[in-house]
Order: structure tokens, then C-alpha cells, then sequence
């Protein structure tokens, strides 16, 4: 798949790729989206804004520049913006892929380096000389400001035009807590809210710390994707509780609302309000328990996002739908276009709870049904 | 003023180091509120909040699009959401107050920036915020501090009253569309103060015929109550 390479969140010819209960697969334009959803459905979002997470400086010791990518914290509480795990790279910029950085320069724990008039203390190296965790010194209030001021959005070489705040926020962007954007939320506009309100389809958030998705070395992605704290709010567990009981389904924009739900129902049904740290890792051993469909950006085989959806579909939907997304010039990365998956391995009313199936006729209505196989 | 109505607010005020606006921030400290506050001298920002611990000082220009963003990250971070977002800085145009037809092109864009485009903005940047409170069943609000200028054709107020008039309808327009969502919308005429603002631009009038800015300030708290556009915390409630 080609990546998308303009920072424009919701392009007029935008594509959607459908996969229904049957595992059939039907191409839409994303503006169609509010179509394939039912009333007493709910679609859940990552309200997180994105983070300034790129910071370039100088390493105090060697006097050599280097760009620091923030990549964890241990919560989302507001006052906790001391420490974080942080991804480093030599000097350059994003212009060159990652996988082509220098190193950076050697890190050891008490290292002072300093971003812009940010100023922090390497804490420790985390079992990889690139991946460390650092303090900012410094007033909470001035620690915030300092990366709002001298931040900017880590961004990929596939995007040629430096990225603005306003590039990486969501249109529902609140806390700024996100490393990288959760992308798949570009799809929301305010008018699409709109049309969802209007068909009886309700829409609630959650806010997660959506991580870093690559760093250009073998050895970190393997470990991707790292914990990433969130928060569940009550009123979403509610409107969750409601869902169930009237038998709608429960749509993840999304694969980390999906790491979110599935980690804070622990095997229920119903996943507990309040804070958690996301640490598992989703793929085909998994059986989801919240989620019954995902919107998402395409993912490319390989990638930790697209091994989640294993937890969705057989390999061989997924072969189709990999094959489906190259053939018709679907484009990828968090610019590109979108898929929407069923959970097929959980059919509607084989789960405990779960209501009858219901004839879902708006799934195919006004589309060209392409059937891949 | 039930001041308990306050406690826990989480509230963004836009020149929050002169005028009204340092009113409004005072007094919402005073009851309770989480309080941020915009304005654009840094050294403002750090005294204001020196005097008033627990308030969050932001340096920035709502005029300006590269600060939009940068503002609104702090607000959301520094105060952990956002119940209600207050419009309140504001320019004259040019001063002294001159005919339109004396007025520059750029005098009036400049005033559309800080009096409507900046609003504007930064309500969007906050809009993830504010609709998260109304879905938490939070108080979700944006307060626009208009004039009388906005409605009456103030002759030599060309450029404030256009730019007034016009936040003031966008007020409105706000209301009609984020209503279903939750988020109210409202802009308020404060009367005319004793403040930098004033002085600037009638520089003879008589301070005791004007209004002091706390005074101003506990009016339009009152009317956010009786309006109902703030919402007892859901703590409170429980």
C-alpha cells in the first residue's frame, strides 16, 4: 500500500473498506461511514490530543544534537509530566526515515540534555541504548508550556510537510496525551456526530495514551506496542451497560479504544470505569469481550496494529482484505483511508448477552458488493 | 452567588491580567475554580499568577494561529479538561478611536483576529474538551464577552463594534449547533467598566460613572447560574 502523504485528516475521495458478518468485502467512500452502523449502536472514539512529542537538543556530555521522541508515562494524571520513556535518535530530522537516523550519542543514567528550555536528566537506558527514561526538571506549569512551545509532532518521512498541532489533533481532541495521533479518529467530523445523534447511534469516548507506532529499529518495534495508560469514563461504561441491553453493537474508532475496552474488561462483558494501563498485547489468541466492530486507518502486515486485527477475523479474511486494500489502491499510514471490521470469531448472538442478530440491511445498501473471493 | 456552584470548575480565561478578565479570574479563585488564564506579556502572566497560587498562567496571543493550538494543549493539560472556556480578551482596534473610513484595511483584520478569528479558533481546539465535560455530565460552556458597541452603531467604533457584532452572532450560531451536543454557548455584555480598555478609548471619562470590573465580573457569574449554564459537578450531585 502506498502511504498517504498529505496531513489532510479527512480527504474528499477517502475510502472505506467494509467487511461484513459473512466476512464479505465491499468498498464505500468514508463519506458513506454513518450508513453502516444501526440505531442503539454505539460508537466509542480516543478523545486523546496528540503531544508535541518530538524534541531536539543537545546532549550536554558530548555536545552532540539529538532528537528525543517522548514514547510512555506511567499515568495521565496532569501533574504527572516529570518522567517519561523517551525514543532517541542522532541529528537529522524526519525527512530521513528512521531506519536511516544516526545513532544518537551514547546515553548514560544522570545525562543532562537539553531541549530547547526544556532541561531533563536521563534516568536510565530501558534494555536498548535508544530507548531511555528521562525527568524533566523544572514547575509543572513551565514543563507544559516548554513542550508546547518547542515540541512538534513526531511525524514519518512519508510526509514531506513538517506537521502542526492542528494537523495531529482529532476534531475531538482533549487531554494531550497521545504520542502519535489515534488516527483513526480523523474520520469524526462534527457533522458525522450530527448524522450519528440523528439515527439513535450513540457516541461516547475514552482517552488513551496512544503510543509510538514505529521507532526504525527492529529490535524496539519488536516491543511495540509499549503500556500505555488510559482512562475510561463512567458515563462511557453507561452508555456501554445500555448498548449491551438493547442489543447494539459497541464500535471501537480505532485500535487502541479497542486496547482500552478490552483491557479494562479483564474477561467481562462490561469494562470498568476509571484509569488503567493498557499492557496486553492483542492478536489472534485473543477473544474480544466489549468490542464487536473496528474502524480503523489500514494497516500494513507486520505492524503490531495489524497484528491486532487477527483478534477479528480468520487470517484468510485478513489475506483477502490485504489483498483487496493493495488491488484497489487503498493508502495507508495515519493519513490513509479506513477499514471497518466485524469481530467474525464472536457472531452476533453467540456471545453470553449478546442479542440476537439482526438484519443489518443498511451494510450493503446503495454499494458495489465485491466479493473477493 | 452560590459559590459552592464554582468549586472544581475547570476555567479558561482569555486576558486574564488586566480588566474584567483579572476580575473574572480573582473571583472564580476565589470560589473554588480551577482557573487558566491567557494573556499575552509573559511577565504579566508570571505575576498574576504569583498573587493567585493554584491559577495557571499561559503566555500567548489568540490572535496569532500558531499560539491556538499551543494554548489550548496547556489548558487542557494544565487543568486535566475544561467546564468552561471565557472569551474575554479583546482589542479596541485602532486607538484613538478613528472613523471607519480613516480606519486601515489591516487595522480591521487585526481586530477581526483578536475579537473573532482567535474565539473562534480556540473554541475549536477546546471543543474535545468541552464535549467530554458535557458527556460527563459536566458543566460544558463558552462564555463571549461582547459590548453594547456589538448591537448600537457606535460612530469611531467601527472596528470594535463590526468585530463584536459578529462574535456575538457566532455566539449564537455556536448555541444552535453544539446545543444537541451538549456545549452551550453565550456571549454577554458586561456594561461599561472602569478598566485599561475604557480609558483607552475615552480617555476624559469619569471613573465613578463606571462600573468596577469585580463587580462586573459577580454580575456575570450570577447570570452563567440563573441561565443555568453551569451545571452542579456531578460529585456534588451524587
Amino acid at each position: 500500500m502506498k502511504p498517504a502523504q498529505h496531513p489532510v485528516q479527512r480527504p474528499r475521495d477517502a475510502k472505506l473498506l467494509v467487511v461484513d458478518e459473512q466476512g464479505r468485502l465491499a468498498h464505500a467512500r468514508r463519506a458513506q461511514l454513518a450508513d453502516f452502523f444501526a440505531p442503539g449502536d454505539l460508537v466509542i472514539a480516543n478523545d486523546a490530543a496528540t503531544l508535541p512529542a518530538s524534541l531536539h537538543g543537545v546532549h550536554a556530555r558530548s555536545g552532540q544534537a539529538l532528537e528525543v521522541r517522548l514514547a510512555g508515562r506511567h499515568s495521565l494524571r496532569v501533574d504527572d509530566v516529570r518522567a517519561f520513556s523517551a525514543i532517541a535518535f542522532g541529528a537529522g530530522d524526519h525527512r530521513t526515515r528512521t531506519e536511516d537516523r544516526t545513532a544518537p550519542p551514547a546515553l548514560r543514567a544522570g545525562d543532562s540534555l537539553q531541549l530547547g528550555p526544556l532541561h531533563a536528566t536521563v534516568l536510565r537506558t530501558l534494555g536498548h541504548p535508544r530507548l531511555i527514561e528521562l525527568r524533566f526538571e523544572g514547575e509543572i506549569d513551565a514543563i507544559w508550556a516548554g513542550l508546547a512551545r518547542h515540541g512538534k509532532p513526531i511525524q514519518y518521512a512519508h510526509v514531506r510537510e513538517p506537521l502542526a498541532l492542528w494537523d495531529v489533533w482529532t476534531p475531538v481532541a482533549a487531554l494531550p496525551v497521545a504520542f502519535e495521533p489515534p488516527s483513526a479518529g480523523f474520520v469524526l467530523d462534527w457533522s458525522l456526530l450530527q448524522a450519528l445523534r440523528e439515527r439513535g447511534i450513540g457516541f461516547a469516548t475514552l482517552t488513551h495514551a496512544a503510543g509510538i507506532s514505529s521507532t526504525g529499529d527492529a529490535a524496539l518495534d519488536a516491543r511495540l506496542p509499549f503500556d500505555e495508560p488510559y482512562h475510561i469514563p463512567a458515563s462511557t461504561v453507561r452508555a456501554i451497560e445500555r448498548t449491551r441491553a438493547a442489543g447494539g453493537q459497541v464500535i471501537a474508532v480505532g485500535t487502541t479504544v479497542t486496547r482500552a475496552l478490552e483491557h479494562a474488561a479483564a474477561g467481562g462483558r462490561v469494562p470498568r470505569a476509571g484509569d488503567g494501563i493498557a499492557d496486553q498485547r492483542i492478536g489472534a489468541h485473543t477473544r474480544l469481550q466489549v468490542v464487536d466492530a473496528l474502524l480503523s486507518g489500514t494497516h500494513e502486515p507486520g505492524s503490531s496494529h495489524h497484528e491486532l486485527l487477527r483478534a477479528f477475523m480468520p487470517d484468510d479474511v485478513l489475506s483477502r482484505i490485504d489483498d483487496a486494500l493493495e488491488q484497489q489502491g487503498y493508502l495507508t499510514h495515519e493519513f490513509g483511508d479506513s477499514v471497518l471490521v466485524r469481530d467474525l470469531f464472536t457472531p452476533a448472538g453467540a456471545g453470553a448477552g449478546r442479542d440476537p442478530p439482526r438484519t443489518r440491511g443498511t451494510v450493503t445498501r446503495g454499494l458495489s458488493l465485491e466479493c473477493a473471493h | 452567588m452560590t459559590r459552592s456552584s464554582f468549586h472544581g470548575l475547570r476555567v479558561a480565561i482569555t486576558g486574564g491580567t488586566s480588566g474584567l478578565g483579572l476580575a473574572l479570574v480573582r473571583a472564580l479563585h476565589a470560589a473554588g475554580a480551577q482557573v487558566a488564564f491567557v494573556a499575552r506579556d509573559t511577565a504579566h502572566v508570571a505575576r498574576t499568577a504569583a498573587a493567585l497560587p493554584g491559577t495557571h498562567g499561559i503566555a500567548g496571543d489568540v490572535s496569532r494561529k500558531d499560539d491556538i493550538h499551543r494554548i489550548a494543549l496547556q489548558i487542557n493539560a494544565t487543568l486535566g479538561g475544561l467546564d468552561l472556556l471565557i472569551h474575554n480578551a479583546s482589542t479596541l482596534g485602532p486607538t484613538p478611536l478613528k472613523l471607519l473610513a480613516d480606519t486601515e484595511c489591516e487595522e480591521l483584520e487585526a481586530a477581526l483576529a483578536t475579537n473573532l478569528v482567535g474565539p473562534f479558533r480556540l473554541t475549536k481546539a477546546l471543543l474535545g474538551a468541552l464535549s467530554a465535560s458535557a458527556r460527563d455530565g459536566r458543566t460544558a460552556c463558552v462564555l463571549h464577552i461582547s459590548s453594547d458597541a456589538a448591537v448600537t452603531p457606535y460612530a469611531r467604533w467601527g472596528a470594535y463594534g463590526a468585530s463584536k457584532a459578529a462574535l456575538q452572532h457566532l455566539a449564537r450560531i455556536w448555541d444552535e449547533e453544539l446545543r444537541e451536543h451538549g456545549v452551550r454557548s453565550i456571549a454577554l455584555d458586561p456594561g461599561d467598566m472602569d478598566t485599561p480598555m475604557h480609558a483607552a478609548a475615552i480617555p476624559d471619562a469619569d471613573p465613578a460613572t463606571l462600573k468596577r470590573p469585580a463587580d462586573a465580573a459577580r454580575e456575570i457569574l450570577e447570570r452563567l447560574l440563573a441561565e443555568r449554564l453551569i451545571a452542579p459537578l456531578p460529585e456534588a450531585a451524587a
